[in-house]
This record gives structure tokens, sequence and C-alpha cells, in this order.
């Protein structure tokens, strides 16, 4: 089971009460508490009381380099982000657009590999998995360096490649300039994303392994054809992998940052279409060490994170397939 | 369908099974060639950027620059006469032969060219336009882009800080995960399943919510820049880590912890002496996926240690890097060579490990 599911089932256990439990119950309790205390006293130190002053934080006016001189503000902070810093809002734009054009991109590529790779008729399948997954294990900076010299628009070999193949003139100052050009940034940003969908590539081959082969055999013998069996056999099977992609992807994307920061200078270069919502939160807390302020970007970044997580989670029974549900 | 058609004995039916196997065989092998060249074609395009970053790494700046220069690093031929450097030339003759010659004398509708093997024969006329002869060029990878790298932004402390970084890390992450996920697996104690589901959530909470306040705290602390905020909470457990150990503790078949109670063994001595020699896979797993982690780990080192250029791990030290380089590509590719290189050796020799572990996490 992935964490993903884990947390829709887990509510349905029984509940152990302290009154009612005997001695040996309460000595083996006890040492369940011992155990897990170390994460206990990590989640109050470094999620729980942070989240709480993060709040605590959005209400002060905090700058970093005056410590001396902190004032409360009340909502100042949360009124000049909502209704005054109009970057607030563009910046979101600029991540919920990104995340509609690649994520579903990013699915697809992956379960498409996966199902290529899991073909009966690829011949040395063990070796195209390596590799395809290999880029997955590049450390995401030095990709983003080989990435910049590849998408260069004089000496870069993505334009070579669209000039030598469709004789469309992409090379040059006048050709495809894929980090400076508005309209061409998110397809860039798509292409670098999808070379580290190794991860899911892997899950969606799993997925697809575990799909019971009779029902493939029957839906043959009634004479379906390939789309046939993919669209209602194995896309079913495998949307809780998909549901588990989406989750990682989409928690991914809110804290999309180092794409931008590297690539375009983390100034919403060209025409603030890199202006993400984290580059904008990372402008602000660290860039100006305006802690307040900060802190209250962090909590909308909270807020919109947790209600999308869960309008996700509310969504999947009505798409999400689980067998056995009675379990 | 096969099985019933030989029940039926008669030679007709047998050729005609015959003859359809041998077509089945045909379109099979043209099913796995075409399916096999459509994953080299993506492939190639797949790993396009990996083979951009090793060549260019080898070329100099005015290779990358030139647009006619070939794909791979190769420089132009030239041969010394009479104490001057003449380059060579592919030379097209009306015989159709082509052969490589230096150019001696350069002239507008005709040129003198040499043979570079040998020098002292008589030079050679040719009629045409010198101008539009392509160079001879030779292969010739410059190494020393790397030694370059290397030394210019102290490539090897870098190394030593990430490699410092992820070890210590690795340490603290696996060894407390490990204790946590115990407690999680094994144990029956009230509020589980919400203190579960708390630790489950905190995977999809993003780090950075809780970052400006942690971040004011350590300044307090007067500990920024250092390393302390990064490796500290790492003996604390983490969401993911325990998830998986606890999923892989969850297949220990119990009986041997129960024999171990009997003999009087307490909670931690089973812990110790019965479930971890039998993890071994599993923390080998998840050792690896924290060590990549902190070998990619960007948004920490950054706000913690871009104050102390001496302490920087590789990731935040190459954006130092592009900074001063920007105009020498062929450096910045090799330094990122430099940087993939020991997770990808690592990937490749533990890659069994990692893919189970991926798919312990995400899959049912």
């Amino acid at each position: 089971m992935s964490f993903v599911d884990e947390v829709t089932s887990a509510r349905k256990s029984r509940r152990l009460r302290w009154r009612d439990m005997s001695n040996l119950k309460k000595y083996e309790a006890k040492w369940g508490y011992i155990f897990i205390s170390i994460w206990i006293v990590g989640f109050l130190a470094f999620y729980l009381i942070p989240m709480v002053a993060s709040f605590g934080f959005s209400v002060l006016d905090f700058q970093l380099a005056k410590p001396d001189d902190i004032q409360f503000v009340g909502l100042e902070n949360w009124r000049r982000m909502l209704f005054e810093d109009d970057l607030v809002w563009l910046s979101m734009r600029v991540t919920f657009v990104f995340a509609l054009i690649t994520l579903p991109i990013g699915l697809i590529v992956a379960l498409g590999l996966a199902i290529l790779l899991n073909s009966e008729f690829l011949v040395g399948r063990d070796l195209f998995r390596t590799l395809f997954y290999m880029p997955s294990m590049v450390p995401l900076i030095a990709a983003l360096f080989i990435w910049s010299g590849v998408l260069n628009s004089q000496s870069g070999w993505l334009n070579r490649l669209i000039e030598f193949t469709t004789g469309y003139p992409a090379v040059g100052l006048n050709g495809l300039r894929w980090l400076d050009d508005p309209s061409l940034i998110y397809i860039a940003y798509t292409y670098i994303g999808i070379w580290g969908v190794g991860n899911a590539i892997i899950i969606n081959l799993a997925g697809l392994q575990s799909v019971p082969t009779d029902l493939y055999e029957a839906a043959r013998v009634d004479g379906a054809n390939w789309f046939r069996r993919l669209w209602s056999i194995t896309i079913p099977m495998v949307t809780p992998v998909i549901f588990y992609n989406l989750v990682l992807g989409l928690v991914g994307l809110l804290q999309y940052f180092i794409v931008p920061y590297i690539l375009n200078g983390g100034n919403g270069y060209p025409e603030n279409t890199t202006r993400f919502y984290m580059i904008h939160f990372f402008t602000n807390a660290f860039g100006y060490a305006d802690m307040g302020y900060g802190a209250a970007l962090a909590w909308l970044m909270f807020i919109v994170g947790m209600l999308l997580t869960l309008a996700l989670f509310a969504s999947a029974r009505y798409w999400v397939y689980y067998e056995a549900e009675s379990s | 369908m096969t099985t019933t058609l030989l029940s039926e004995q008669s030679a007709e039916t047998l050729e005609r099974v015959a003859a359809n196997t041998a077509r089945r065989k045909q379109r099979e092998w043209l099913v796995k060639f075409g399916v096999t060249s459509l994953a080299v074609l993506l492939l190639s395009l797949w790993v396009m950027p990996l083979f951009y970053g090793v060549v260019t790494s080898l070329k100099t700046k005015e290779q990358i620059a030139d647009p006619k220069a070939s794909i791979l690093p190769a420089a132009a031929i030239t041969v010394e006469f009479e104490g001057k450097e003449y380059d060579v030339y592919s030379v097209p003759f009306e015989d159709g032969t082509v052969r490589e010659l230096a150019l001696y004398k350069k002239g507008r509708q005709a040129s003198t060219f040499i043979d570079p093997n040998n020098l002292s024969a008589e030079p050679i006329e040719w009629e045409g336009i010198w101008r539009q002869l392509d160079q001879a060029r030779v292969v010739s990878p410059t190494w020393s882009n790397y030694s370059e790298a290397w030394t210019t932004v102290k490539f090897g402390q870098m190394l030593w800080n990430t490699f410092f970084y992820a070890t210590v890390g690795m340490i603290g992450a696996v060894s407390s995960a490990a204790i946590v996920a115990y407690g999680f697996s094994r144990f029956e104690f009230p509020f589980k399943n919400l203190l579960f589901i708390i630790l489950i959530s905190t995977i999809i909470l993003p780090p950075q919510v809780t970052s400006v306040p942690t971040y004011a705290f350590w300044v307090w602390l007067d500990m920024v820049p250092s390393w302390w905020p990064l490796i500290i909470p790492m003996f604390f457990s983490n969401a993911y880590n325990v998830f998986f150990l606890r999923q892989f503790f969850l297949t220990i078949p119990r009986e041997m912890e129960e024999a171990a109670k009997i003999d009087g063994a307490g909670p931690f001595r089973t812990f110790w002496s019965i479930i971890l020699p039998q993890s071994g896979p599993a923390i080998v797993a998840i050792s690896l996926f924290h060590f990549f982690f902190a070998w990619n780990d960007f948004f920490g080192p950054l706000i913690y240690l871009t104050g102390a250029r001496d302490q920087v791990p590789i990731t935040v030290g190459l954006t130092f890097f592009n900074g001063i380089y920007a105009s020498q590509p062929q450096l910045i590719q090799a330094a990122s060579i430099m940087t993939l290189v020991i997770p990808l050796l690592i990937f490749f020799f533990a890659q069994r490990y990692f893919v189970q572990g991926i798919v312990i996490t995400g899959n049912k």
C-alpha cells in the first residue's frame, strides 16, 4: 500500500482506551510511546511549534535585520498579502497554469513509458529500464546546468536537432529562445521535468505488473483490441498509481523553486512567467529577510496546499479504483 | 484454439496451423522490431542532454560557440611548415578524389596547397574558391577543462562537504526512522492511528512552510551559517523513511520476536538483535534514498550556508560557479558532469535495492 492509501484505510481500525487496558497492554503501549518519542519530539520541534510560531510571526512586523524592533501589527501582513500585493496572485496563477500544463503531460509520459517498458515485445527490457531511469539520478542542479546548455538558442543541441530534422530555422538569436520567450518557457520546463519521471515510471511499472492477467485473456477472447484493453483494463487498474503520482506531483509543484531560481535567476524573467509562488516567498522571506510577511506567505501556501490535497483525496472515490474495499 | 484444431487430426488443418504459426511468428518479429525501434528513438531523445553535457565539457570555448563546428569536440588540423602554421582543408579534385591538404597560398580563384604528409614535395595548384572548402578536423577532447573546473572553485572541498552532510544525515535519518518505525509496526497504544496519520500528512506538508520561524530560531541561536540546522533535524526521523521501514517491518514474521520475548529480551534488545539483522535490504534502500536526497538538497543549504563559502555543498557551490564562469560553458558542463558521476555510479551498482525501495513505498 502506498502512504496515500494508508491515510484512507487507517481511520477504519478500532480504538484503544488507556483505562480499559490490562497491565500487559499498558506495558506494551509504554514501549510503543518510547520508540516513537523521537518522532514526537521532532514533530513538535520542527513541525507543530514552527507552524504555530509561523502564524505568530505573521501578525508581527519582524525584519531579521532589526531584531530589536519587532512590532505587533495585527492582520496588516495578511491584508497586504491578500489585497495589495499583486504578485501573490500572479505567482499563484503562474504556479497553477504551469501545473495544469505539466502535470497531465508528466502523468501521460510516465504511464506511456511504463507501458512501453513493460511490453513483452521490447527487446532488452532491463537495459531500457535502467537507461530511462538514469536521468532521475542526476542531481537536479547539475541537470539544470546541462539543460541550460542544451536549450541555448545558438549552441544548444535541441535547436540544432529541430533545425536538422524539420528545417525550421531554430538556431540563432531569432530562433527558438526556450528560456527567454514567455510562450516557450513552460514547454522547456516541462521537458526538463519529464526527464525526472523515473520514479513515476517505476511505480507505474509495478502497477502494470500487478494487473491480473486473466482480465486481459478474457478481453482478448471477447475480441477487444490493444486500445480497448488499454482503456478499459489497464488504465482503470492503475488509477491508484496515477492518483499517487498526482498527489506527489502536486506537492512537488507547490514547492517548485530550484528550476526557475537556477535557469531564470529567480526574478520572474521573462515577463514574470517564472515568478512561481515559492520564488515570491523566498524573495520576501529570505531575500528581504522580512520574517513577518514571509510567514504570512508560508501560511497562505499551507492553506491552499491543504485545500487542494483534500479536494484531490475527496475526488479519489469517483475515479480511483480500489479492489477489495472490504479488507 | 490451436488445441481444438489439432484434436481434429486432419492433415489439412495441421498444414493450416503451421502456416498460421509462421505468419504469427513473422508478425511478432515485426511488432518486436517496431516497439524496440520506438524505444531506441525515445531513449536517444531522453539521454541527449547527458551526451551534450559530456561532449561540451570536452570542447574549447570556441568550439562551442562556432555554429559550424562538428558535434564532437574536434579541433582544426594545422601543419607547421617553414616556421608557420597552415590550416588543413578537405580539397576535392576533378577526378572525384578528396585530399586533405594544407592551404599554403590563398588566392581568389586558385590557391596553392601543400601535402601535409610530404611537405618537401611540389606545392599543388588548385582551381576554386578556398573559402568554400571545409576545414579538416580531428577529434581532440580538451580534458584540461576538468582539472581547471576542479581547481578554480575548490571542487574537492565542496565534494567533501556534500559527502559529509550526506553521510552524517544518513546515519541520523536511518537510525531514528528505524526506531520510530519499530514503534509503529509492533506496538498497540492509544491514538496510534491518529499519530500515524499526522506522521504521514507531514510528507505532504512542504518544508518551506515551517522554514521562516525555524530559520529565525537558528539565527537567534547564532548557528547561521553552519551545518547544525541541516543535520540536527535529521536525527528526529522523517515521515517518508518511517513509513518505508514500517512497511518492511510489517512483513517480518513475529515468531522470532515472540521467542526472544519469552527468553527475556527487552524491546530494545529484540529490535537490535532480531529486527535489524533481518532488515538489511530495506536499510540499504532507505540509506541510499537519503544519500541521494542529501546530495540533491538545495533549499536548506541555500538559506543556511550561503554566507559560508567554504562550507557549501556541491549544489549551492555550482550556482556560485555558474555566476563566476557564465561565459565558460565548457567549465560549467565539466563541473556538472563531475557532480553527477558519483550518484550515477552508486545507482548502477545498487540499482536492485533502489528499484525495490521505490516499489515498496509507491505500490499497494
